[in-house]
Formats: structure tokens, sequence, C-alpha cells
């Protein structure tokens, strides 16, 4: 197993905060307990889930608070940072504008999951039997396609914007799917 | 449940942290009643029990709390979400 650093995660919180037009915070000490967080999540769950957040060990569970989480572009967007503030915009790291304080906008109910995660209940039903049953089924993935340019995805919500071509949320529209046995 | 005792000679109200040992936010507020001598008890739920979070996202939710961390319970009932110099200032008579 490779280790992961401190080092390897600010590489590619860099590499994501540039090729999205976001800095890191600027506070140095802030930066390194974010990043060593993150690399403590990595090491205890195999991925990266946002520091500031309770997951819940389950990678469907917490696919949307994988750093960076869903909610970055729409927070970083409205107040000028992410909910834990690791990524904020150009005007909160030069200083112009004071690190504000994010509200979460994860919904309660993804929140609570991380609470009951690994006793399993009605919430574990695996993922394969969403495509015949999906009317009925809330949680699960599902694929979604994005209405000005065609990306599919296949998870649980869209994403609030589209990696592609930066439509919003509402522009995707989810894929039915029917499987029908012939002959 | 087992909650960690901070000795402070500020004893006057009874502060209760729900933290994640891995939010700097959490070390900030932990640090930050330290420096201010304030005694309080606090708790990373990431590394608690299943029945124990339960236990706690009961209680943060009864208190009215959104499920965000770090939360400071005062007195029972003065609930600060997040690490709020000003709100902790005025709870705790900093």
């Amino acid at each position: 197993m490779t280790e992961i650093t401190i080092e390897s995660v600010q590489k590619r919180a860099e590499a994501d905060a540039k090729t999205y037009g976001y800095n890191l915070i600027s506070d140095p000490d802030l930066l390194q307990g974010l990043l060593e967080g993150l690399r403590v999540n990595e090491e205890r769950y195999g991925y990266p889930s946002c520091p500031c957040r309770l997951a819940s060990g389950n990678f469907d569970y917490d696919r949307d608070i994988i750093c960076p989480c869903d909610y970055r572009d729409p927070d970083v967007a409205e107040y000028g940072a992410c909910y834990c503030r690791l990524y904020v915009n150009r005007e909160v790291y030069e200083g112009k504008t004071p690190l504000p304080t994010v509200p979460e906008r994860r919904p309660v109910e993804k929140q609570s999951r991380a609470f009951s995660a690994p006793t399993p209940s009605i919430e574990t039903k695996p993922a394969t039997v969403t495509e015949e049953e999906d009317e009925h089924i809330q949680i699960g993935p599902k694929l979604w396609y994005c209405k000005q340019c065609g990306y599919v995805v296949f998870r649980e919500d869209p994403p609030y914007v589209c990696p592609i071509c930066k439509a919003k949320k509402e522009m995707f529209a989810q894929i039915k799917t029917r499987i029908k046995f012939l002959g | 449940m087992q909650f960690s005792k901070v000795q402070g000679k500020q004893d006057k109200h009874k502060v209760v942290l729900y933290a994640l040992s891995t939010c700097v936010w959490c070390k900030m507020t932990k640090q930050y009643l330290k420096d201010n001598n304030i005694e309080y008890n606090y708790i990373d739920i990431d590394l608690c029990t299943e029945e124990d979070k339960q236990k706690i996202r009961q209680e943060i939710q009864s208190k009215g709390g959104p499920l965000s961390y770090p939360t400071t319970i005062i007195d029972d009932k003065v609930v600060v979400t997040g690490f709020r110099k000003d709100l902790l200032k005025e709870a705790l008579g900093i």
C-alpha cells in the first residue's frame, strides 16, 4: 500500500484548485490542519472524505463529501469558501474579504446516514437492483445526463454543476432504464 | 459514552463540545477554550461507537443544533455551531 502523505494530499488539492480557479486557504496552520484531516480520513476510510464532516465509512453514503465535495462549488460561489474552508476564492485568499462562516449545505438525511450506516437496515439495498425498481427506491445511484452537453453520470443525485459545461443541476435529467428479456 | 474532561479555572458554565478528531476548526475550539481557562468536556464523534453516535445525534438535534462540528453546548441550552469566537465569548463571558 502506498503511504498517504500530507505532501500528496496537498499536491492533489493544489492541482484541483488550479483547475477550477480556486485557492487553498492562505493561513498555513489551518491549511496544514485541513490537509492532515484529509490524510487521516484517506488512511482510515480509503478515500479523503471531508475532515469537518462525520463520514460513515461506507463509500456510497460518503461519496458526496469526498474532497472536493459536491457542495464546494456552490459554497465557494455563495460564500467565498467551501464548508471546511480548504478552498477559497481569490478575494478571501488575498484577505480582501474575511474568511466566511459557511453553513452546512449537505441535506440532513444524508448526514444522518453517517450515524447509522454500519448497522445494515432498510437502506443497504445493493446498487444493482435500482435499475429494475428505480421508481420505488429512493436511495442508490442512478443515471443522470446533462441536457446541455450530454455528460452522463451514475450517482445518487446529479452534481450541482456539470463538470464539463458548467450547466446547473436543474439541467440534469434522470435516464430511466428498463431491462427486458426477450425470447 | 466517554467524554474527555479538560480542567480549567472557569467552571461556572457546563460546557460540552462535540467534535471530530480530524477537524481543524474543532481543534481551534478546543484550544480557544483551553487558552481561556474554560473547563469543558469533549468527545470526538468519529472515534465513537455506533451506539454513541446515535445518542450524540439525538442530543444535538434535541437542542435544535444542526449536525455540524464543532458543536458547543453551554449549560444545556446555548448551542454554538462552528468555531465562533464571538458567540463563545458572549455565552461564556470571556
